[in-house]
């Protein structure tokens, strides 16, 4: 790799072709780590535990879809509360009014402090601490406010760069045409903020959905199951890994076309600047 | 050149003893001025002197530290002061355009008038087209600020702030953000502004654009305002020793240091101006771009 002349007295290698030899020998090692793992690994084990055929079949007919679909609504759900939610403690983060600052200041930090699992620990169990305490759309209610809270704080800092990303002379020139800042921020400021950060807006739907499998321990019922709850009873009592295999993959189904997504609307943004 | 020379109006804006600081530096240390209606006033001085900072201070987009600066009569650093309601009559161009980028041009100049002035729709359109039309853009109103030139953003942004219908039209620095060759086009654009009577207060570096259209020139250095009158004296014949520096330095770049001989020759030069564009076309790069048009 060095600039080393250990080799002189041969026929000296343009660096170049040396650069194209090692790339060579790399692509022979990583052919014969290939070959070796596939000879060393029992296919038929693997096979067993992670593919099983009729646990496969089992998996897809006993409640899968409605996992996914639970999976889907608890994060859409979570998602519209860390919308609203963090984009009020955003401009509540940039306001001139001091309390409003601080508290919202405090909600983030709070919850971006807490590991999820223990917001939602504790959220499992608020109707036994407060008597008479109802969440509405059970279980939907409960699920969509615990992750919506841990949500909004992440979104909070992400719309607040955005914000702070429009120039100043964006509400500079809005509030010279007479517009009252409100209407100033509404209409130049926000719209202007969300196109910056759909991008991470995005990311962090990726990481609601994978968030989104903490929520068993809200106690949900069976109906309320969720992808990884469900795969992994069904794992549990089967002795078998089939079902979590497949659980995963549906994760991968909804979050590798939104990574593509964020990655277009990357490069997108990057072009039109 | 400028039909309201004849006889200036009642005034529009009055300042009184204005004073700026940012934190200990004191920008603005005591500005009088007034505008009348339908003046064409031109503020030029070195970049730091405060003028853009001036500027700002009449649509309070800088909170002024202490002075007053009535509107109409109306005293806009009062609490109990609409200053949107001014604003509106207010229109202001900035150095570096600031069109809103995610709305279309006509969209642009439609926007403030539906939600501030609650225009319809239509009405709204009528009038940003009309604007549009006026400084040329006409064919662009489908066009989004990021797929147009510099020159034709700024025309875009003088025609939203003419949409708004004002009665004094700020300019801060309004070509200095601009490639040279597209000086020009926003320059014969405010000099038919200024010629159809409109209230004009414009901060620039265009010598030749107050030199022509003008009705006063305001010089400022180092926050004050040095010297002040029609064009023909305060860039034809300044008083002031540190208005013929400046003068110098601006209409000759390549002139080196300014040593006592500099200064007669700056005299002598700046006495020149009026025959400058003609005799030397180009050699004075932008300062004399706008000469030859409008």
């Amino acid at each position: 790799m060095s600039t080393t002349t250990e080799a002189a007295p041969k026929k000296k290698l343009s660096p170049r072709r040396r650069a194209q030899r090692i790339r060579w020998i790399q692509y022979a090692l990583l052919v014969v780590v290939a070959v070796a793992i596939a000879l060393a690994a029992d296919w038929q084990q693997i096979k067993e535990v992670f593919f099983r055929p009729d646990m496969i079949k089992a998996t897809f007919t006993e409640g899968l879809p409605n996992a996914f679909k639970n999976t889907l609504v608890y994060t859409a759900g979570a998602f519209v509360i860390g919308l609203l939610l963090g984009t009020v403690l955003a401009l509540m983060r940039l306001s001139s009014i001091g309390p409003y600052r601080w508290l919202s200041t405090m909600w983030i930090e709070f919850f971006r402090g807490l590991p999820a699992i223990v917001v939602f620990i504790a959220f499992g169990l608020l109707p036994l601490a407060f008597e008479g305490l109802v969440i509405p759309y059970d279980p939907y209610g409960t699920v969509w406010v615990a992750l919506g809270l841990v949500a909004s704080a992440y979104m909070a800092e992400t719309i607040r760069a955005g914000i702070q990303a429009v120039p100043k002379g964006q509400i500079e020139a809005a509030r010279s045409l007479g517009m009252p800042a409100g209407a100033a921020t509404r209409k130049i400021i926000l719209p202007q903020a969300f196109r910056v950060v759909t991008p991470p807006l995005t990311n962090e739907v990726i990481l609601l959905v994978k968030d989104s499998s903490l929520v068993y321990v809200l106690g949900l019922s069976a109906s309320g199951y969720e992808l990884t709850k469900y795969g992994r009873d069904l794992a549990n009592s089967n002795a078998n890994l089939t079902p979590l295999v497949i659980a995963g993959f549906c994760y991968l189904a909804i979050t590798l076309p939104l990574s593509i997504l964020v990655r277009r609307m990357e490069a997108r943004q990057k072009k039109e600047r | 050149m400028s039909v309201s020379a004849i006889a200036p109006g009642a005034p529009v804006v009055e300042v009184t003893d204005l004073h700026k600081s940012f934190g200990s530096n004191h920008v603005l240390r005591g500005l009088d001025a007034t505008i009348h209606q339908g003046e064409v006033v031109c503020v030029i001085g070195p970049s730091g002197s405060g003028k853009s900072t001036f500027l700002r201070c009449i649509n309070l987009l800088e909170q002024p530290t202490s002075g007053s600066i009535k509107v109409d009569g109306e005293e806009v650093t009062d609490p109990d002061c609409d200053i949107d309601a001014i604003r509106r009559n207010m229109g202001m161009v900035f150095q570096q355009f600031n069109l809103f980028p995610h709305l279309s041009v006509l969209e642009n100049c439609t926007i403030a008038q539906t939600t501030v002035l609650k225009r319809s729709k239509d009405q709204a359109r009528a009038m940003a087209r009309e604007n549009l039309e006026k400084v040329g853009l006409s064919e662009k109103e489908e066009a989004f600020p990021a797929q147009l030139s510099g020159g034709q953003q700024q025309r875009v942004a003088i025609a939203r702030a003419l949409s708004m219908d004002p009665k004094l039209m700020l300019f801060d620095e309004p070509t200095s953000a601009l490639d040279p060759e597209l000086v020009g086009d926003v320059l014969s654009v405010m000099r038919r502004l200024a010629s159809e009577g409109m209230t004009m207060f414009v901060v620039t570096h265009e010598m030749a654009f107050a030199r022509d259209v003008a009705d006063r020139v305001i010089f400022m250095d180092a926050g004050v305002i040095v010297e002040e009158g029609v064009p023909e004296q305060v860039i034809g014949t300044p008083t002031e020793e540190r208005t013929k520096v400046f003068l110098q330095r601006v209409l000759d770049p390549t002139h080196v240091e300014a040593g006592a001989e500099d200064v007669a020759y700056a005299k002598r030069h700046v006495g020149e101006v009026a025959a400058v564009d003609e005799r030397h076309p180009g050699t004075h790069g932008r300062y004399s771009g706008g000469a030859g048009l409008g």
